[in-house]
């Protein structure tokens, strides 16, 4: 578990994360969603007792950052990915996960067994031998997955894994991340690409600087844009807009043949708003829920502060 | 302090080091060349020159003083490439969040440059020794390898100067982004060993077992504050938002 209270880090003068408080839950996949310079990485390297917080209170696993002697212990049981791999180019794979098994201090039975376990699972076992500098952008990134795994860590720290990919590494790693989550680790995600976000966490933040917003991709649509249907007629005359908003709904946009109607109950009020249409003498040809992406929710937010 | 995890990256850089070929002719071959080297030059000019006896003694301890430089010289381009070097392949970030702590990891690739040129200074030392007795007892008329002064050269102010350039290396590492410029900033520690023989050679100063014990303690001192120093510098949350 990682409880974070009113976590504040400046450099000088200038504030990187400010008065950040959270707790995410073992098992839980966390995001933390925002642009560049928001204060993710940052918040992870805090986390990760690399570097010292101004002020505020982190725990992991119950376990205080404040407390020096914590940090060795804190680090045994976190893995980090870092924005960049940061593997030995001129080693092979193998060794540059045996050289971190070592300092975890895994046995020689234990580092030989997790090394083929991992080299395994990310489709690199037969490339053990090779030097990682040869190996695509997606292949390192699957073997830094497997450092970050070697020593069996119960919370990681994803800080952009699937940046500068393309498609189908982004693709690779985001399965093998799911993968991990059925493990049920805790995995703490920087990213600012919102579909992996939504796709992969089961709750998210967005920072810039100081968070903004947190909870369940759909709790954030919900209590950021509403519930909206979408109603499509065959001809929108001022008749059926009258005949809406006499049901009470004010909330109506028009676009062509369109409607955006802000409602409570998309279920309940979508039958009345067909009957209402239908009374002022319009042809539903279809009616939907919109569902806002994350990125909606998250422009939104990011805007508004800005 | 952790001496396995230690040891652990000491190894890791000495296999980074076996790939790099430019290390390995820097390390390996230049104090070879030097120990095989310089009892030649004795031996021909000897030979060729008819050179008195009294005119050999000094060469003897001029040639003897290139091990210090070479000790001071070397770990510059390994320690410059142990610490630049995961500076530029982005390997600091994940090295740092393992359990280890900073000394462990200052001191593991302080021995990585330290080990091998050490070794390696006290094998050219051994083949010098050598040579030079070969080349040069039937002209002096005695075995004059290995004495007090040679042996405080090698065991007393080779090591320390060493440490010495490994140490300076770590702190311009903080300040520079590329092998080649540290390696190039690092090479300044010779200077003053380098003044040291030009006023030896030009008869200021007389290099016997006392000047080089008193060189020794200087570079003890130096050493020292170094270490404090490099000790600061080589701190995480230094590395992560301080170093270039």
């Amino acid at each position: 578990m990682i409880k974070i209270e009113n976590l504040t880090k400046k450099y000088g003068n200038l504030t990187a994360v400010d008065n950040l408080s959270l707790q995410i839950e073992e098992g839980e996949v966390f995001g933390l969603l925002g642009p560049n310079g928001a204060g993710k990485t940052t918040t992870i390297r805090v986390l990760c007792c690399l570097i010292s917080k101004t002020s505020g209170n982190v725990m992991l696993n119950n376990l205080s950052i404040d407390d020096k002697k914590n940090r060795i212990e804190i680090r045994k049981i976190i893995g980090l990915l870092p924005e960049n791999v940061g593997l030995y180019e001129s080693l092979s794979a193998y060794k540059n996960l045996d050289f971190y098994a070592k300092l975890y201090q895994c046995t020689e039975s234990q580092r030989k067994e997790r090394i083929e376990y991992y080299l395994k699972m990310f489709d690199l076992w037969d490339k053990k031998d090779v030097a990682a500098g040869t190996f695509s952008k997606g292949m390192k990134q699957k073997l830094a997955l497997a450092r970050v795994l070697v020593h069996d860590p119960k919370i990681l720290f994803l800080d952009e894994p699937t940046a500068n990919l393309d498609p189908e590494a982004t693709k690779m790693v985001r399965d093998y991340i799911l993968e991990l989550k059925k493990e049920e680790r805790t995995i703490f995600l920087n990213t600012h690409m919102l579909d992996e976000a939504e796709r992969i966490c089961d709750r998210v933040g967005i920072l810039k600087t100081q968070l903004l917003e947190i909870g369940s991709p759909e709790k954030l649509r919900e209590s950021l844009l509403g519930k909206k249907s979408v109603v499509e007629v065959d001809a929108i005359t001022d008749n059926i807009l009258k005949s809406i908003k006499s049901l009470g709904f004010e909330q109506i946009s028009v676009d062509n043949n369109k409607m955006i109607i802000g409602v409570n109950d998309p279920r309940k009020d979508n039958p009345a708003i067909i009957q209402a249409i239908q009374d002022a003498g319009g042809l539903v040809q279809s009616i939907s829920e919109l569902l806002p992406s994350l990125e909606d929710i998250y422009l939104k937010k990011v805007r508004r502060i800005e | 302090m952790n001496l396995k995890n230690v040891w652990t990256i000491t190894t890791k850089d000495f296999g980074l080091f076996r790939k790099k070929k430019s290390i390995l002719y820097t390390a390996f071959i230049l104090p070879l060349f030097l120990s095989i080297g310089l009892p030649l030059i004795l031996w021909y000019v000897i030979n060729n020159k008819n050179l008195p006896v009294q005119h050999i003694f000094p060469l003897f301890d001029a040639f003897s003083f290139f091990f210090v430089i070479l000790a001071s010289i070397i770990p510059t381009f390994i320690a410059s490439y142990s610490f630049v070097g995961e500076k530029t392949e982005k390997t600091l970030e994940p090295l740092l969040a393992t359990p280890t702590s900073d000394d462990e990891i200052l001191l593991g690739k302080s021995l990585a440059a330290f080990l091998p040129v050490i070794i390696m200074i006290f094998i050219s030392a051994l083949i010098f020794m050598v040579l030079m007795d070969i080349f040069t007892t039937a002209k002096v008329g005695y075995i004059y390898f290995p004495n007090w002064f040679f042996v405080t050269m090698i065991l007393l102010d080779s090591p320390l100067g060493c440490i010495m350039s490994i140490e300076l290396s770590v702190i311009i590492s903080s300040r520079v982004n590329d092998v080649r410029s540290a390696q190039q900033l690092a090479v300044l520690t010779i200077i003053p060993f380098f003044v040291i023989y030009l006023l030896t050679e030009i008869s200021v100063i007389t290099l016997d077992i006392n000047a080089l014990l008193l060189i020794a303690g200087i570079i003890a001192i130096i050493d020292l504050g170094l270490f404090f120093a490099s000790r600061a510098i080589f701190q995480r949350e230094e590395i992560l938002t301080k170093w270039k």
